[in-house]
């Protein structure tokens, strides 16, 4: 196949990628566009196969790694349950970080076959733009680990700081700046290697001072790091497909982590520098005496909602880890045969990354038009009987509009306590994972309830 | 003067960000979560790569140093391709409108 003919192939298939991530701009054209982005990495695919031209016995086991990766990838997407989106999303960039230094590490070793000279006299722009791909890679590759293991449990999400963590990290990054300057002049392979080692390390020192519940900001972020990884390498190899679709990802991770950001009302780089909820407030609010707060059982909750003529839910991440959203879906049915009307609320942040609680619902056959985002329903809390709040906490906290001391202050929340009611389903009084207390707990119209989540709804399901 | 095919390759790159920058806009909320599996399974892409460096030991080598490297490659870029696309898929495929006749 002509050079010519590949690459214009390889810009139908960038193409198709942009067609895939526009057809999400609705649920009815995204299965669409799902198809288009399918189409367009077969097409990639093929045309690479055809542009080698080699289909020696290299061929075959080039197609054997290839339906052991797909079967590995294709048995994980059946299995996976929805509540554990975030954990694969960010096993998954983890992924494409260390294809990414292993493609650079391939043409570093032998550049004759990408055409980029021969080894140890590697073409200057090709050599950064190797070197890029691989430390961008290589960051996303070990911080998309520690996010993994922190979304698992396996490691803790408190955030780990250090004294002189951001003067190690500062120094870490301008190495990694000289190390590719001395990797231009000196070509030498050793260079290559201790910079593909310190990257390892400046993603891994990077995530572990983010907290829990920044992870959206982090998902998002890493998101957005794999796509450059993939348009650094694209630059390298001289293949429009990648460059488009490096940009577009890259692009996309930013604006969700923006987004993420402005849920929160943090700035990026007060998410990265972390530690957030670790020191300021947790001695102001030791002092605070306890406070009368009124808790119910579900036969208190089902008399509430079935007086109520409207119901709003606000679902948070402990409906995800209490896998809630199923027995939420009967009680709602059972509230809309009393022709009660019921809406779902969602904060952009409400989980552990973009979208958490809509594909929840979603899996739950809630309709999806029956679900709403903060500024689309804010208004409506004051109208509404009761507001049920199930996992959620930081982000229906009022202090975030009244008290600027608070580290959440400016935060955009759910009006929640505008309703005439509010039920509250947790399993304690503990706060949140920004560590601050809720003054909605201690209002006069809030009932709490104390339980797990999941059998609290079953209950008042059965209640009604 | 000739330009550098770099500048070409800069330019759908400068070109790219801002078209993935309005299409990423108009993605509604409650789809965030799927565009970033679905981002992730195209961001595979560099599959291509991976391929080139393992085919590149000719008809006589198959497994050399650079080559075993871009085997790997593959298999990290095949689990995300299929793993990405099709729990994008099952994702999708649950967001239904209400039933109208109720």
């Amino acid at each position: 196949m002509s050079a010519n003919l590949s690459a214009i192939m390889y810009l139908i298939s960038g193409v198709l990628f942009i067609l895939a991530l526009r057809g999400l701009s609705s649920p009815e054209t995204s299965r669409q566009g799902n198809l288009f982005g399918i189409i367009g990495m077969v097409i990639a695919v093929t045309v690479t196969f055809l542009s080698v031209g080699n289909f020696s016995s290299g061929f075959i086991y080039v197609l054997i790694f290839l339906a052991f990766g797909g079967s590995i990838g294709a048995f994980i997407a059946y299995r996976i349950p929805m509540t554990a989106m975030p954990e694969l999303v960010a096993g998954f960039h983890s992924l494409v970080g260390l294809a990414a230094v292993f493609v650079a590490i391939s043409a570093f070793i032998n550049p004759e076959v990408f055409g980029l000279g021969t080894p140890g006299n590697i073409k200057l722009a090709s050599l950064i733009e190797m070197a890029i791909g691989a430390a961008v890679g290589a960051i996303t590759f070990s911080g998309s680990v520690i996010a993994f293991l922190k979304l698992q449990g396996i490691m803790s999400g408190a955030p780990i700081t250090f004294k002189g963590q951001h003067v190690l990290n500062a120094l870490i990054l301008i190495s990694i700046i000289v190390l590719t300057f001395y990797l231009c002049s000196t070509q030498s392979s050793n260079l290559f290697w201790i910079l593909i080692a310190v990257s390892f390390l400046i993603g891994f020192l990077i995530i572990i001072p983010i907290g829990g519940a920044d992870m959206p900001v982090v998902i998002s972020m890493l998101n957005s790091y794999s796509g450059w990884a993939a348009a650094g390498i694209g630059f390298t190899l001289e293949n429009t497909a990648l460059i488009v679709t490096g940009a577009l990802v890259g692009s996309s991770g930013a604006i969700l982590s923006y987004i993420m950001c402005k849920g929160m009302n943090r700035s990026f780089f007060n998410v990265i520098l972390g530690g957030f909820g670790a020191t300021e407030q947790s001695a102001a609010d030791k002092n605070k005496e306890q406070k009368p707060v009124k808790s119910g059982n579900a036969d208190d909750a089902a008399f509430l909602m079935k007086n109520a003529s409207s119901v709003i839910i606000v679902p948070g991440y402990g409906m995800a880890v209490a896998q809630a959203q199923h027995a939420l879906r009967e009680m709602v049915d059972t509230l809309k045969k009393n022709d009660i009307k019921v809406s779902y609320a969602i904060h952009p942040v409400a989980g552990r990354m973009p979208g958490h609680m809509n594909v929840l619902l979603a899996e739950a056959n809630v309709p999806y038009d029956e679900v709403f985002e903060l500024e689309e329903i804010n208004n409506d809390f004051a109208n509404a009987d009761v507001a049920f709040v199930i996992g959620a906490n930081d982000v229906t906290n009022p202090v975030a509009k009244t008290d600027p001391q608070s580290p959440i202050y400016g935060m955009p929340v759910l009006d929640v306590e505008k309703c005439k009611s509010v039920l509250f389903v947790k399993r304690s009084l503990s706060p949140g994972y920004a560590g601050i207390d809720n003054d909605l707990f201690y209002k006069e119209n809030t009932l709490m309830l104390f339980a797990d989540a999941k059998k609290m709804t079953e209950d008042i399901t059965k209640n009604l | 003067m000739e330009i550098d095919p770099f500048i070409f390759r800069l330019s759908i790159f400068i070109l790219s960000i801002f078209v993935g920058y309005y299409v990423v806009w108009s993605v509604t909320p409650s789809l965030h979560t799927p565009l970033m599996s679905v981002t992730n399974a195209i961001s595979s892409v560099i599959i291509v790569g991976a391929i080139i460096a393992a085919l590149s030991g000719g008809s006589g080598i198959i497994f050399s140093s650079s080559s075993i490297f871009g085997f790997l490659a593959i298999v990290l870029a095949a689990v995300n391709i299929f793993g990405g696309f099709l729990v994008t898929q099952r994702m999708l495929a649950m967001y239904k409108k209400k039933k109208k006749d109720k």
